[in-house]
């Protein structure tokens, strides 16, 4: 419990009993470089694993983000719409972006912190 | 393998996350693009663009050879003065644009893009006649480009025997910069007042620490090509290219048709005559649409053409970006509506810039050719 997952579109998940938060890698946004706005789920929508749950624009590109685990979504991040820089500054902390209320645990496939750090070291793809 | 800058080292030394631009290791940020791009609108930002092709020219016929190379008229540059330029091939489309400079001593040298240095010069060389020689200078020396309301201020702690306030926009000086012989213009591409520094390339680290120093922020291309884009101030590649004609660019204004003969010429009194079939507007979005290269552009439904450059605006607040439209269908406030990843968003026709800095003026260059 309490230790991150991460997934190969450079999501992290943390689950806490069964809630989870969600948000992208500081890999991730340092490839996007400043984050622009973010389009969030709204709350209660249901997510699959692995299904798209919203955009974040930067400066140079718009990005998909994908949910890491099934469930419902129970809270959003509000202070992003006005403060889309937290998710630069502090992507693993004050940046998250959603919260789940997770079905089934955590999928298969996830990765563990030293599989990312080798993802992301060798460009990310 | 990419090609690395004078100062490569010190980009890496300040955190500069680093990307591949047209073959060359370049800062795209170092610390965010909103910081970097406020520094150069209220104070002094500090770009390396070393990246860009410098070219020098010798030989007896220098003037004459450039006046049929380049679209404006520069039988008008006295020396000390440059110029912003086009290259067109026979067919009138752009090859580059660059500036043009006559030196304080009369000698004669551009700045072109680094993505067509390699494509001007052998262009240059095949159009240069007998006696005229054409040096690309690009490995030897440094570029640095200073901009913002800051940027005399900074430059004069390191260039005290220059008397900068006298350089009038587009004027280019020869002097001391931090104790060595440096070429000094009132140029940029960011919409702001500042100067670029051509420095012997074994000088651009002393420069570029010393300007820090003085206070000037370190700035990528990504903030780069924020200001640019707020100025109204095209990028080759995005906003014109070989297919492009000066006035399908908005470019008009650079192609002087009774200056004598020049490559391009017939084609372009052609289009002229004619009225271009595309042309370039600015777009205005609100908050949450930002205009991407390449997406498409619709008015009332029906497709009128392509973005070909757009960004945030953090100074204006919303997305802006530049597209190339059918001529006739998108007039000022004409509202548009652009292909984006949530769907369509809309946008705005408006006239460039977006956003005047305080560049001397821009009027004064445009009236020198």
């Amino acid at each position: 419990m309490g230790d991150r997952r991460y997934t190969e579109t450079h999501e992290w998940v943390e689950v806490a009993g069964e809630v989870a938060t969600v948000g992208i890698t500081d890999f991730a946004q340092s490839q996007l470089g400043d984050v622009v706005f973010l389009e969030l789920p709204r709350q209660g929508r249901k997510l699959g694993a692995g299904e798209s749950f919203g955009v974040i624009e930067s400066v140079k590109a718009a990005s998909d983000l994908y949910a890491p685990v099934a469930g419902t979504v129970l809270e959003v991040n509000e202070r992003l719409a006005a403060n889309p820089e937290l998710v630069n500054k502090d992507p693993l902390g004050e940046g998250w972006l959603i919260k789940v209320q997770t079905e089934g645990g955590l999928p298969d496939g996830l990765l563990d912190q030293a599989a990312y750090q080798k993802l992301a070291e060798s460009g990310g793809h | 393998m990419p090609e690395r800058t004078p100062l490569y080292e010190r980009h890496r030394a300040l955190g500069g996350r680093m990307v591949d631009f047209a073959g060359w290791e370049m800062p795209q940020q170092y610390s965010s693009v909103r910081e970097e791009h406020a520094a150069v609108r209220q104070a002094a930002g500090i770009f390396d663009v070393s990246h860009m092709g410098r070219v020098s020219f010798r030989g007896g016929g220098v003037a004459d050879y450039l006046q049929r190379l380049v679209t404006n008229d520069l039988a008008q540059v006295e020396p000390g003065h440059a110029q912003y330029n086009l290259i067109c091939n026979e067919a009138g489309g752009v090859l580059d644009d660059l500036v043009v400079y006559r030196l304080p001593d009369g000698s004669w040298s551009t700045v072109v893009n680094a993505s067509n240095r390699e494509k001007d010069v052998a262009w240059m060389r095949d159009h240069a006649g007998a006696g005229v020689e054409v040096l690309d200078r690009s490995p030897d020396t440094a570029l640095l480009a200073l901009q913002g309301p800051r940027a005399e201020s900074v430059l004069a702690t390191l260039a005290s025997d220059l008397d900068l306030a006298a350089i009038p926009y587009f004027g280019v000086v020869q002097g001391q910069v931090a104790g060595r012989p440096a070429t000094v213009s009132r140029t940029g591409y960011t919409g702001e007042d500042g100067f670029e520094l051509y420095l012997p390339a074994e000088r651009a680290a002393a420069v570029w620490d010393g300007l820090l120093a003085a206070g000037a922020t370190p700035a990528g291309l990504a903030a780069r090509d924020v200001c640019r884009l707020e100025a109204g101030l095209r990028l080759y590649g995005n906003d014109m290219d070989e297919q492009t004609n000066p006035y399908q660019a908005g470019l008009g204004w650079t192609v002087k048709l009774n200056k004598g003969d020049f490559t391009g010429r017939e084609a372009l009194l052609e289009v002229k005559e004619k009225g271009p079939d595309r042309v370039l507007v600015g777009l205005r979005c609100g908050e949450r649409t930002i205009p991407r290269h390449g997406a498409a552009v619709s008015r009332d439904g029906e497709p009128i053409g392509v973005v070909t450059s757009g960004t945030h605006s953090f100074f204006l607040g919303g997305g802006i970006g530049m597209a190339s439209v059918k001529a006739g269908a998108a007039p000022p406030g004409a509202q548009l509506e652009i292909e984006s990843r949530g769907g369509a968003g809309g946008a705005e026709v408006v006239k460039l810039p977006f956003y005047r800095g305080s560049v001397k003026t821009a009027v004064s260059s445009r009236q020198a050719g």
